[in-house]
């Protein structure tokens, strides 16, 4: 365990800065974002970014591979390139473990190359909450917002940073900040972790529970007659799949430019009718169908494939910006039988 | 890292030829710029053929492993894709991925058995792949009957090669089918679906369906009604797909990826998945 004071928080930054791009939460008017790391550029006190994390892994759009064409010829072209090192500060524990969850589906065999890319280059410091909010439900799947995994845990006090080396990549760059660090007992960031306990314990959502979900719930959850009045409402808008840190769902697409074609990805949505559509017809006609689908997904059809791990983090992010004020909470709740009502 | 082998990044391909099956299908022939197969594959298996600019899109490979000069694509005119793949000429460069997917079981589950082929439509396309297969390693299996219907004789694919190599095998039959009385047809008219009740198969054999989902219902529900365990019957899916390899999400259904665990399903599995196909 290594510690700075927050009077100091500048120099770290700088520090890390020299050696990789560093991205931070910064303050904007539409909230906080990560942002790359540049004097001046303050550290948001937000509790959490707009948008998830998983950007830095899985970007909204990027371009798969370009193709020229001459005649009846094509030649494909392979654009990807070494990705650089990069660090991420100040993820939380709910977005640290949506990693984890992509790892999943873009790791498995065969891997998708683009994805691990970023991922072998990337470094996460991660942030403990000092002050989760009442959308936060992380405890509900399992993770401890007061003990964040990541390459480097942290924990803000009123004077200091604690830092914890997590991975052998933390090591490597906490040892490289040991100058300006100093070291301290992991009994100094208790106090702070007993606090932040002390206040997940007492969040509105802490008894949410996930005994009714999960690996083999498929025929008595699919057809349950609550997905009628919960996707009542739904727009399709598709907001909570944009904002959520586990969903990973794409589309690809050319673009031709004029001077050949780019084949990119980018982020897609179960919400929205073309995501299925064929030639031949659509399998999911019904706004009630494609919510249902997101919600198995998440609850059922993940946990099913990946040894029970649900692909939900509790961030609550859908939360605060559904328009019609319908998430996975309410969904859970309603299909969690009594002890969720 | 990025000399990694990307699933996302096919390989250029060359149509060689191209048949015209029926007024919306044809049959294109593909092989690698320097005249090799692409890949090896299984019978089932799919391939991702694009276009660049146009797209990209998934399909069954309709020849059999067992040939080793190209593969072959049936494919019927119904959208973007397909429509531009029908428009190309000879000498027309694409790309190619692949293989995707699981495939029959015909090493293993159909070894030995009798086989029953049912069709409708362009749905023959995925399983020429399978019943090629079978009448390369004919010894390894039994009887085969195919029955094979379309709207009109006109749109009976691959019918030359039905009339001239399969109806000619030993220990083949083939049971050809249209829906409506055409003057110059004298074979058998009506729906498949009866015509497999009406001609009424001992239950020891392996049923492969493949064709419109209100013929695959009705057919299998005859089969079941003539005795037939849903067990001994195995189909095919098509959804929409992007990526291939089960990530880009668009054709979960249940826990199962149809790129990646299927397509090829036992109809018994099939039951176990929520009804969304």
């Amino acid at each position: 365990m290594r510690k700075i004071s927050l009077d100091k928080l500048d120099l770290l930054f700088s520090e890390i800065a020299k050696s990789a791009k560093l991205y931070l939460p910064v303050d904007t008017d539409n909230g906080a974002k990560y942002d790359v790391w540049e004097d001046g550029k303050k550290l948001s006190d937000a509790l959490n970014t707009v948008r998830s994390a998983k950007d830095f892994f899985f970007p909204q759009t990027e371009n798969l591979m370009d193709f020229k064409m001459s005649g009846k010829n094509i030649e494909i072209i392979d654009t990807r390139s070494e990705c650089e090192d990069f660090v991420v500060f100040g993820v939380r524990a709910c977005d640290v473990k949506s990693f984890e969850i992509l790892d999943r589906v873009f790791l498995a065999d065969p891997v998708d190359t683009f994805y691990k890319n970023r991922r072998e280059h990337g470094v996460i410091i991660s942030m403990a909450c000092n002050k989760p909010a009442e959308t936060c439900f992380c405890k509900t799947f399992g993770i401890d917002a007061s003990e964040p995994c990541g390459d480097i845990a942290t924990w803000k006090t009123d004077d200091a940073l604690f830092l914890d080396a997590k991975t052998e990549k933390g090591e490597k760059l906490l040892s490289a900040l040991e100058k300006i660090t100093e070291a301290a007992k992991d009994a100094d960031a208790e106090p702070q972790k007993a606090l932040i306990k002390e206040r997940l314990a007492r969040l509105p959502l802490a008894e949410l529970e996930t005994s009714a979900f999960g690996n083999g719930k498929t025929n008595e959850l699919f057809n349950a007659p609550e997905w009628k009045d919960l996707s009542e409402s739904c727009l399709g808008c598709g907001t909570c799949t944009f904002v959520c840190p586990t969903c990973q769902c794409y589309d690809i697409k050319d673009f031709n430019t004029g001077n050949g074609v780019k084949r990119f990805r980018c982020w897609d949505s179960c919400m929205y009718s073309e995501f299925t559509r064929m030639a031949h017809g659509n399998n999911r006609l019904s706004q009630l169908e494609r919510f249902r689908q997101r919600f198995m997904h998440k609850l059922v059809y993940y946990p099913t494939n990946n040894d029970g791990l649900f692909s939900c983090v509790g961030c609550g992010r859908c939360i605060n910006k559904c328009p019609i004020n319908m998430n996975i909470v309410k969904v859970m709740k309603k299909l969690g039988g009594k002890k969720n009502g | 890292m990025v000399d990694m082998k990307d699933p996302h990044i096919p390989v250029v391909g060359v149509v060689t030829d191209i048949r015209i099956d029926t007024p919306d299908v044809k049959t294109f022939r593909v092989v690698t710029p320097d005249g090799k197969k692409a890949f090896e594959h299984k019978p089932g298996q799919c391939a991702m053929l694009s276009i660049p600019g146009v797209g990209e899109a998934m399909f069954s490979i309709t020849s059999s492993p067992t040939n080793t000069e190209f593969m072959e694509f049936s494919i019927k005119k119904c959208g973007c894709v397909t429509e531009w793949l029908h428009s190309m000429e000879v000498g027309q460069q694409i790309t190619i991925r692949g293989p995707y997917g699981n495939a029959f079981p015909v090493d293993t589950a159909f070894v030995g058995k009798d086989m029953l082929f049912i069709a409708g439509g362009i749905g023959l396309a995925p399983l020429r792949s399978v019943i090629n297969y079978c009448r390369h390693y004919r010894d390894r299996y039994g009887k085969i009957d195919i029955v094979y219907g379309s709207r009109s004789m006109e749109d009976l694919v691959d019918y030359k090669e039905i009339i001239e190599e399969w109806s000619n095998d030993a220990g083949v039959n083939v049971h050809l089918t249209i829906d409506r009385e055409q003057p110059e047809w004298t074979g058998h008219v009506g729906f498949v679906p009866n015509y497999v009740k009406e001609l009424g198969f001992t239950t020891d054999k392996i049923a492969i369906l493949c064709g419109p989902p209100i013929m695959i219902k009705f057919t299998l529900a005859g089969l079941q009604e003539i005795g037939f365990d849903k067990t001994q019957v195995y189909t095919t899916m098509e959804l929409r797909m992007k990526c291939g390899v089960g990530k880009c999400g668009r054709c979960n259904i249940g826990a199962k990826y149809v790129c990646k665990d299927g397509p090829v399903f036992r109809c018994d599995e099939v039951d176990e998945l929520p009804d969304e196909y």
